[in-house]
């Protein structure tokens, strides 16, 4: 059946070098309050939790587990820049404090980029290339949008909500918190920000941008901890959004716990999308793609595309050159600019993703995983994927959230739109063939939020981000990202 | 001569294009407020709620894949047929409470809203859609698509007029609807049903079922095949009930909370907006 193609050529006598990013002159202190209108303050609790680097568990920080009156002092905080500074700010006055922060971002990219490898274990190429710059596009896109919001909702009027409680995850930290604050305070409003328990540093590294952009104490509110402060936070009677972006199951209990409040709420949940690769597609491309797809930050991004779908009749190609591709990835120190694949996140992280793989095995599927050599200590998984599983697989069905993907073949179009569609997530979905008609076709019958098409993993302020289904509600970036931080009148 | 013995009407549910009883076999009785009219009203059960489900489900495909130009044509045509009964409507406006001028006005209005969303189907895509210039060398546009199954509970005061403002955006919109219709005033909801009959309306599209509000509003928040579930209403212990349910498999809760349906502020693309998703598709572009 399958046609015949030479093998992707890797071979080369040439070896990487080490290719260490310095990290002499990065800046992070031993211990780190909580900052709360406007200084960084300590906690009434006095609790501190330890973030680690994830690629050789040496401890980075001391961080401030904030409790319940914590929070209610960054709400207060909040509500009060919200109702005497922000709210009445002239809005090209907003914006510019916003361009402000994009701009400090850029100057201390580095800085950031080093640092967002340390705390959360993703390698430094991707930090550098799309965590750092994109968040600070992400600021950069919205503040534009704080004058000019008469002309994003035609017939309407918008008004800011008030204080937005926002909790963000851990795969990609300071791009998460842009993505929260940016058009949050472009439309208005000011915010708690929780960054996730395991990568708190980013988030406080941009309080202190925030803090040298002159932005007005209160409009931004940073508090860490681990789920009892995220808890603190969406039960607050004086928060009128939540922003949350998380599991699935998380969102759920979001939901019914802020039912009947009047709060208003977008959530960015999980997903298990499908990556569809037709006979008629550039095979070479779709290869690459599929890495993109499911090994991109160690597989930790909710629009991973964690299972595959290759049209039978070059199954046998796609997946034999998908495994050489799979060797070839270098796995190890997140610092190394030659890195493709990182740490994983966090020790439970890797025990969920281990657990899931035997659960695969269990189940009858065929592993197969890149012989690489894994560092002794740290979080570490290689490339893997399952062939032999079918939809009824748990590894088929639910999130794992690392490098782990499930293939599966198919026969027709209609076949495969039924696999792809058979899911409660829909967040994102991949299409690749050459043919134009039929890729607006399946990208039509997706039912996902996000299309890659020909591409995967592609990400950009101006593009609206969020899910159909479980996957969530509400848009983040582009016009439909203002949608979630304002009332219409 | 001796008189002729009316024909009395048999209220039943809307069901996949058919006029069902309640497969409960239960009804309520309804009496109207000047006492002149008494009929047993379908007391719909949880099973005939789930029926509709599996028949709007089996129609969404057709409906959304339908184009918005002939879904526009479907709506103005509902219009059409319900300007034809105007006698039998505002005589049923009436029987439920209304006085003839406000049932006129209603009927009117009811009229004009369905034409007013005809309008929009193909329209509020070149609103909502937008190509956005990303910084890659990618082709990034955004368009709405309908969310899939809406459940409705429809305004218990605007037993027309309010079921038709928020039926009309939903499925304008290419979504497919249940309804839970007012149960203080169930009769022109039914009789609605006979005109999406004879309107081209795909079986399936818009099911009506009338009963008691206390007992379905769970089933129709909890159903893990509906989409996003539209309450009109203001009873705080509702909207709570609406909301939790909605957790279970994170449906759209979309509340309109006191929302008088009479003016035209009561329309407009935004109501169709609420029941949409956002769809954005890359491409690369280069040779």
């Amino acid at each position: 059946m399958s046609k015949k193609t030479r093998k992707l050529s890797f071979d080369t006598d040439w070896k990487f070098s080490p290719a260490l990013e310095n990290t002499e002159y990065i800046d992070i202190k031993k211990r780190y309050g909580l900052f709360i209108n406007g200084k960084f303050i300590p906690s009434k609790g006095k609790k501190f939790f330890d973030t680690i680097n994830p690629a050789n568990e040496d401890k980075i920080a001391e961080i401030t587990d904030a409790n319940s009156s914590d929070v209610s002092l960054a709400v207060q905080s909040a509500r009060s820049a919200y109702e005497k500074v922000w709210s009445k700010m002239n809005p090209s006055e907003r914006g510019k404090y916003i361009f402000r922060i994009a701009r400090l971002i850029q100057e201390r990219a580095r800085e950031f980029a080093v640092i967002e490898s340390l705390d959360g274990g993703k390698p430094i190429r991707e930090s550098k290339q799309v965590d750092i710059p994109l968040a600070s596009a992400h600021f950069f896109y919205y503040a534009g949008w704080a004058d000019k919001l008469n002309y994003a909702f035609p017939g309407r009027s918008a008004h800011s909500l008030g204080v937005a409680g926002q909790i963000i995850p851990w795969n990609f930290p300071l791009l998460m918190a842009a993505w929260k604050i940016a058009p949050a305070l472009a439309t208005g409003n000011t915010v708690v920000l929780k960054p996730a328990e395991t990568t708190p540093l980013t988030a406080l590294k941009l309080a202190e941008i925030i803090q040298e952009a002159d932005v007005p104490p209160g409009v931004v509110n940073i508090v860490t901890g681990g789920g009892a402060t995220g808890r603190a936070i969406v039960k607050h009677p004086d928060i009128d959004k939540i922003a949350f972006t998380g599991s699935t199951e998380v969102g759920k209990y979001i939901m019914d716990v802020i039912a009947g409040s009047g709060k208003k709420y977008t959530l960015e949940l999980g997903g298990k999308a499908a990556n569809i690769i037709f006979e008629d597609a550039a095979i070479n491309q779709a290869v690459e793609g599929i890495v993109d797809s499911i090994f991109f930050n160690q597989g930790h991004v909710c629009c991973a595309g964690s299972r595959l779908y290759v049209q039978e009749s070059i199954a046998q190609e796609v997946i034999r050159k998908l495994k050489d591709r799979m060797e070839t990835l270098v796995i190890g120190n997140p610092l190394d600019k030659n890195t493709d694949i990182g740490a994983i996140n966090s020790k439970m992280q890797l025990e969920k993703i281990c657990s899931y793989v035997d659960l695969g095995k269990s189940e009858g599927g065929a592993i197969h995983q890149s012989s690489c050599s894994l560092p002794e200590k740290g979080y570490w998984y290689p490339p893997t994927l399952f062939t032999d599983v079918s939809q009824s697989h748990r590894v088929v069905q639910e999130e794992i959230f690392g490098p782990v993907l499930a293939v599966q073949t198919f026969r027709t179009v209609d076949e495969v739109i039924s696999k792809a569609n058979n899911t409660p997530y829909g967040l994102s979905g991949g299409v690749w063939t050459e043919k134009g008609s039929k890729l607006f076709q399946v990208s039509k019958e997706i039912r996902a939020g996000v299309i890659w098409a020909n591409s995967f993993n592609k990400f950009d302020p101006g593009s609206p981000f969020g899910g159909y289904k479980e996957s969530g509600m509400g848009r983040e970036g582009g016009v439909e990202g203002l949608y979630s931080y304002v009332g219409l009148d | 001569m001796r008189n002729r013995l009316d024909i009395w009407k048999t209220y039943k549910l809307y069901i996949n294009g058919k006029f069902p009883r309640t497969e409960s076999g239960r009804y309520s009785k309804w009496t109207s407020p000047d006492k002149s009219v008494i009929i047993n009203v379908c007391r719909g059960s949880r099973k005939d709620f789930r029926n509709a489900i599996v028949a709007a489900r089996k129609s969404f495909d057709g409906w959304s894949n339908l184009s918005a130009f002939n879904r526009g044509q479907i709506l103005y045509r509902i219009g059409e047929m319900l300007e034809g009964r105007r006698d039998q409507f505002i005589n049923e406006l009436m029987i439920q409470g209304s006085t003839n001028k406000e049932a006129e006005q209603e009927l009117k209005q009811s009229i004009d809203r369905l034409i007013y969303y005809a309008g929009w189907t193909d329209k509020f895509q070149q609103i909502f859609s937008r190509v956005n210039p990303v910084s890659m060398p990618y082709f990034n546009f955004t368009v709405p698509e309908a969310t899939g199954i809406v459940a409705v509970i429809a305004p218990e005061n605007s037993s027309l007029l309010g079921l038709i403002s928020v039926v009309a955006p939903a499925i304008a919109g290419g979504n497919v609807c249940v309804v839970l219709a007012s149960s203080s005033k169930p009769l022109c909801s039914i009789t609605w049903a006979e005109v999406l009959h004879s309107s081209d309306v795909p079986a399936g599209v818009v099911n009506i079922i009338t009963g008691i509000k206390n007992e379905l509003l769970k089933h129709f928040s909890s159903h893990m095949d509906v989409n996003a579930v539209v309450y009109c209403g203001d009873k705080m212990k509702e909207i709570r009930t609406i909301e939790k349910m909605s957790s279970l498999n994170v449906k759209r809760a979309v509340i309109y909370q006191n929302t008088d349906w009479n003016p035209d502020t009561s329309q407009g693309p935004y109501y169709i907006l609420d029941t949409q998703e956002i769809k954005t598709t890359w491409h690369p572009i280069g040779i």
